[in-house]
């Protein structure tokens, strides 16, 4: 279980290789990679060019968020590494925002509780994305998809 | 006790943090709320009634139910939008 939030970009192929390194119980990783989107979707629609986007966090407290997150999706799914990266600071569309991989016995957790730890993170973990448009700075508001998707995982 | 402020409402209020002693009978996050409204017309308008914004109590999100008793930072921000 790891997670690191940190201004530096992350190479993919080596954190998944120092993830699963001598782990021989994995069967299955699922990783998911978010990044700089170059408009800003809203309702279906493409609006506004985003040039930039910056990334605010609280610092402590997105960590432990992050770490209760991880715990949790530990307790639902028998899995055998987990790992958040999440960026912050000033990022440009292409580039790496945050990194989600699970690795399991079997895929179907793996998958699961990837998704999981994405839609958790999205409402869960404080972090605020402020984007530089051809309009000035606008701050992304929360989107209701993404409750929607987080509401799915909360046990009745 | 420390206030902190995240990204919009930190330009609304004017400062990212302040350090305020409030009054005894200051009993939840509610309270502080409705005395902070009070500082300045900027703190009123980013803690409106209605704004949507959220808070934590030492570090972990906390409801405006949530009884203050020796807390030593509270911070308000909008919901959060990152992955």
């Amino acid at each position: 279980m790891t997670v690191r939030v940190q201004e530096a970009d992350f190479d993919v192929g080596a954190e998944l290789a120092r993830l699963t390194d001598g782990n021989k119980r994995i069967g299955g990783l699922a990783v998911f990679v978010g990044l700089v989107r170059e408009m800003h979707v809203r309702d279906g629609y493409h609006r506004d060019r985003v040039d930039a986007l910056t990334l605010e966090h609280y610092p402590g407290m997105t960590e432990t968020a992050l770490e209760e997150i991880e715990a949790e999706a530990n307790k639902r799914w028998p899995l055998e590494a987990t790992l958040i990266v999440h960026r912050h600071g000033r990022m440009e569309p292409g580039e790496r925002i945050v990194l989600v991989a699970v690795g399991s016995p079997h895929r179907e957790a793996a998958f699961e509780a990837c998704e999981f730890l994405v839609d958790w993170l999205k409402t869960k973990a404080p972090f605020w994305k402020l984007e530089d448009t051809p309009k000035g700075e606008q701050w992304v508001g929360a989107h209701q998809e993404d409750d929607a998707a987080a509401a799915r995982w909360e046990k009745k | 006790m420390k206030v902190r402020y995240f990204a919009w409402m930190k330009k609304t209020v004017g400062v990212p943090e302040e350090e305020v002693t409030p009054p005894a009978d200051i009993d939840t996050v509610g309270d502080l709320i409705v005395w902070l409204r009070g500082r300045s017309p900027g703190h009123a308008e980013a803690l409106a009634e209605g704004a949507a914004f959220g808070a934590a109590v030492d570090q972990r999100t906390a409801t405006f139910d949530v009884k203050l008793a020796g807390a030593r930072e509270v911070a308000f921000f909008p919901p959060f939008t990152g992955g």
